[in-house]
């Protein structure tokens, strides 16, 4: 388990830093800088152009810029935004309170209601439920997020008027829970949607397998109630793919939904990062993507070791 | 109609704000017997007006929310020139004097403006003296002084210092402040525009920046800037507001408002929206789109205002590539642009044609320009003559150039976009072949544009309040060629450089104004570029909110939130 621990721990190290070189190179080559924004202000000249390229460190080569990025994050320094010269892990770390607010209340919403729609559906395959949960799913994950979400806006908080359009928070107004919670279920709700739609599909897939097991009728054979049969039998076995899906969607929740935040003015990480492309703020995307790689190798990391706990019969190698 | 005095006098506030046409007012006071030049007077936006609120005791308090498309980031003046900063920066700092409506200097830390006439400038034009006016205070109770006049330039010029730009700074040879009230500074050779340079420079507190260990980076340009304005920064939240709150100690008069509240929504169909649902109370900057307009007007307790900017769309074509550098080319590609149908269908009928780059509120603007028409055999004609005849593939060719080039813009533009697809259609007409190669922002408008990599480019420009343009136009200025301006169309004609040149020594604005309607008569005839219009901003403002004034020579509407105020409901 240890030696097993070990290795996987390298191979992501030597992942991340293989990552980091392919993504500080893609960024730089592109074509573009963050000089562009200011190349349209009525007073500015070339040579001011140049000044702000040189205070970025940007007039050197790339490999030397890589190599003094990486020796800054070494020393724990990942540099200062270009937009607002604040330390990066300052500014990411202001982004997880409202990501996680958003993505994580999400996650719960889809786990709980797509486990049950799942669950429902493989107890009575092709019955009317069944039927129309997968429509649903299906209806779900090809509506574009970007449309519906225009919609609940348009309907529920300018059409109603029962929700805000968009924001964290109502500015100017003390803290309320009510009033946080009023802006956080439409965004929620939209997020949540296309994942409860996931994890309706996988949940229904894997108890499809488990609920026609030789040992799920023995145990209703032995007389044992309806609902112990379920969960106990059944669904305890069918949960490891679930802890995999579950594994993979950790990234979510500290990368953010590009999408659904853009289109509910939310302040997550996912529109910081959309922000900082546009402006080619380089030390917040790098921060953001590696972040966001070392969440995705861990949490690959940590369904494979909670599957042991799950499932017994596994063994790491 | 009016019955009394009164009525024409808050009608005439109304006019001003932009709640009643002008016209409309002065039918009504014409018939109420007051005469048309005093009902004219009264609407002008005199300059006292400018400085002064309308009422003499303006209620206080309440809050307003300002929606803006793009995030204000940098707070410190003398860093960022970006429109959605300087928003900000207006609220928070001061400058020496702010430029009103109209195009007039109005005092603001500065007791007067320096003129030849007040002894402020001396007859050589090259020593300017003003006083500080002894009330200032930075928001943290440390008396502004002469000092920090001084300091700012030095922080503009400072070789660690990363500025917006050092433009009219680095004309300065002599600067001192021989007393807290008196600065005096002397400029190597005659500048016109070195007012409009002070008007936009704003005044940073010494004791705090001064020997900072590193003046870009410190908390004062994005977190807690000091400054002597009408707001102080309470609070940011990095992605979703500013919460800026009223200086008590602010040298007046205002600020009238307990809370400004800067929201950023990056999408300016949901800004639009927030409006309508009362979530912002003014869309600022970009405002409302084009699109959006005809609705905007139906909305009940809005005001949608509509003002002439600075910003002028332009085709700049880069004169480095051998296709535009005849001019029978760029008079047919101008005779072939479908303007009406560009303004008046693709831009909602928003904005207005334009023949120059200077907004027509500028005191150099000339409206004698010869206008444009739309003239698709004219053009045709004009190619023809020139020996531009049409290849195999119906594209023109002369001298084994083809009339083929790409256009650019910024990618997403989605009005822009199709602004440009009808002038590829019109220009397909008579034989020439425009590709479409948009881009994003970041990349478009850096080393592309810059280094003048491109054949054209679709772009809006804002124009200084200061008719100069020798940075844009003039032939040492040109970036790809090592000149330190903005010419990246490469633009070169001695008759413009010399004009260009006699504008920034004349210092007689009516002299001035001569030479700047020859630069606009020249470009226009040698067609430097191919003006399509001017923009008009339509932002709205919630019902109530009263002195929200457009400013044609401002980047940002919020130059005067010192006077905002609720009116009474």
């Amino acid at each position: 388990m240890t030696a097993y621990l070990f290795r996987r721990l390298a191979q992501s190290a030597v992942l991340l830093v293989l990552i980091t070189a392919i993504a500080f190179g893609l960024m730089r080559l592109a074509p573009g800088g963050p000089e562009a924004v200011y190349t349209l202000s009525p007073t500015i000249r070339a040579e001011d152009i140049a000044r702000i390229r040189a205070s970025f460190g940007l007039d050197q080569p790339i490999p030397v810029q890589y190599v003094k990025w990486v020796g800054g994050v070494l020393r724990g320094d990942w540099g200062r935004s270009y937009r607002d010269s604040r330390p990066v892990l300052e500014v990411i770390g202001g982004r997880i309170p409202a990501t996680l607010e958003l993505a994580g209340t999400a996650l719960v919403f889809a786990v709980v209601v797509g486990v049950a729609i799942g669950v429902l559906g493989a107890i009575r395959p092709h019955s009317a439920f069944d039927y129309l949960s997968t429509i649903g799913a299906m209806v779900a994950l090809s509506v574009p997020t970007f449309w519906f979400g225009l919609m609940v806006i348009y309907v529920f908080a300018e059409k109603l008027h029962w929700i805000p359009s968009g924001g964290r928070e109502t500015l100017g107004a003390p803290f309320s829970l009510a009033d946080r919670l009023n802006h956080l279920v439409a965004p929620a709700l939209v997020l949540g949607l296309v994942l409860v739609a996931g994890w309706s599909r996988y949940t229904r897939a894997a108890m499809l397998e488990t609920v026609n097991q030789d040992y799920v009728r023995t145990a209703r054979a032995k007389g044992i109630a309806e609902r112990p049969v379920i969960w106990g039998h059944a669904f305890r076995n069918a949960v490891a793919p679930l802890v995999t899906l579950a594994g993979l969607q950790i990234p979510l929740l500290f990368g953010g939904a590009l999408v659904t935040e853009s289109v509910f003015t939310w302040p997550g990480m996912g529109r910081l990062f959309v922000d900082s492309l546009g402006y080619r703020d380089y030390p917040v995307m790098m921060g953001v993507l590696v972040a966001t790689a070392i969440l995705v190798l861990l949490g690959n990391l940590l369904a494979d070791l909670l599957i042991v706990f799950v499932d017994p019969r596994i063994r790491l190698r | 109609m009016f019955r009394h005095h009164d009525d024409v006098m808050r009608a005439a506030e109304r006019v001003r704000n932009g709640k009643l046409s002008r016209r409309t007012f002065l039918a009504a006071a014409a018939a109420a017997g007051f005469g048309a030049p005093l009902a004219e007077a009264l609407t002008r936006t005199a300059p006292a007006a400018a400085a002064a609120p309308m009422r003499q005791d303006p209620p206080k308090g309440g809050q307003v929310i300002v929606g803006l498309s793009q995030e204000p980031t940098v707070f410190n003046p003398l860093k960022s020139t970006l429109e959605v900063d300087r928003g900000v920066q207006y609220a928070i700092f001061d400058s020496l004097w702010r430029v009103d409506p109209t195009g007039n200097l109005m005092p603001n830390l500065a007791t007067e403006v320096p003129t030849v006439e007040n002894g402020g400038i001396s007859a050589d034009g090259l020593t300017y003296t003003f006083k500080i006016r002894d009330d200032a205070k930075f928001s943290d109770g440390t008396p502004l002084t002469s000092a920090d006049v001084l300091f700012s330039h030095e922080l503009i010029m400072n070789p660690d210092f990363v500025p917006g730009t050092r433009v009219g700074h680095d004309q300065i040879t002599e600067i001192s402040a021989p007393d807290p009230a008196t600065i005096t500074m002397t400029i190597k050779e005659t500048y016109a525009p070195f007012l409009y340079t002070w008007a936009d420079t704003y005044i940073v507190p010494k004791h705090l920046l001064e020997g900072v260990e590193d003046p870009n980076t410190n908390d004062f340009t994005s977190i807690s800037p000091i400054g002597s304005g009408p707001y102080t920064l309470a609070e940011r939240k990095a992605g979703e507001y500013l919460t800026l709150k009223a200086n008590p100690a602010y040298h007046g008069p205002g600020p009238y408002l307990d809370t400004l509240i800067v929201k950023y929504v990056p999408d300016l169909t949901m800004l639009f929206t927030q409006f309508k649902t009362g979530e912002v109370d003014v869309t600022g900057i970009q405002g409302i789109t084009a699109d959006n307009v005809a609705e905007a007007e139906t909305l009940e307790g809005k005001v949608i205002n509509k003002g002439a900017t600075a910003f002028v769309e332009f085709i700049y074509m880069n004169f480095g590539k051998p296709v535009f550098q005849d001019l029978a080319v760029r008079q047919a590609l101008y005779a072939a642009m479908d303007k009406d149908n560009i303004i008046g269908k693709v831009y909602y009928g928003v904005h207005t044609p334009t023949q120059s780059y200077l907004a027509d509120k500028s005191w150099a603007y000339n409206a004698d320009l010869e206008p444009h028409a739309f003239d698709i055999e004219g053009a045709k004609k004009i190619l023809d003559d020139a020996g531009w005849a049409p290849g195999a593939d119906g594209i023109r060719e002369k001298d084994g150039v083809k009339l083929s080039f790409s256009n650019s813009t910024t990618a997403g533009n989605k009005v822009r976009e199709q602004a440009q697809q009808y002038l590829q259609q019109t220009w397909k007409e008579i034989g020439v072949d425009m590709q479409i190669n948009n881009m994003p922002a970041a990349v478009i408008w850096g080393d592309y544009f810059n280094k003048s990599e491109y054949d054209s480019v679709m772009v809006g420009w804002n124009n200084p309040p200061d008719p100069d343009a020798i940075s844009r136009f003039g032939s040492k200025y040109i970036p790809a060629k090592g000149g330190a301006g903005q010419n990246t169309c490469q633009y070169e004609n001695p008759k413009v450089d010399e004009l260009l040149e006699a504008g920034v020594k004349e210092l007689d604005q009516a002299k001035r104004a001569e030479i700047y309607k020859e630069v606009q008569q020249v470009l226009r005839d040698d067609l430097a570029y191919l003006p399509i219009f001017q923009y008009v901003f339509v932002e709205g403002t919630k019902a109530g909110l009263t002195n929200y004034k457009q400013n044609a020579f401002v980047p940002s509407n919020m130059w005067n939130v010192f006077e905002w105020y609720w009116e009474a409901q």
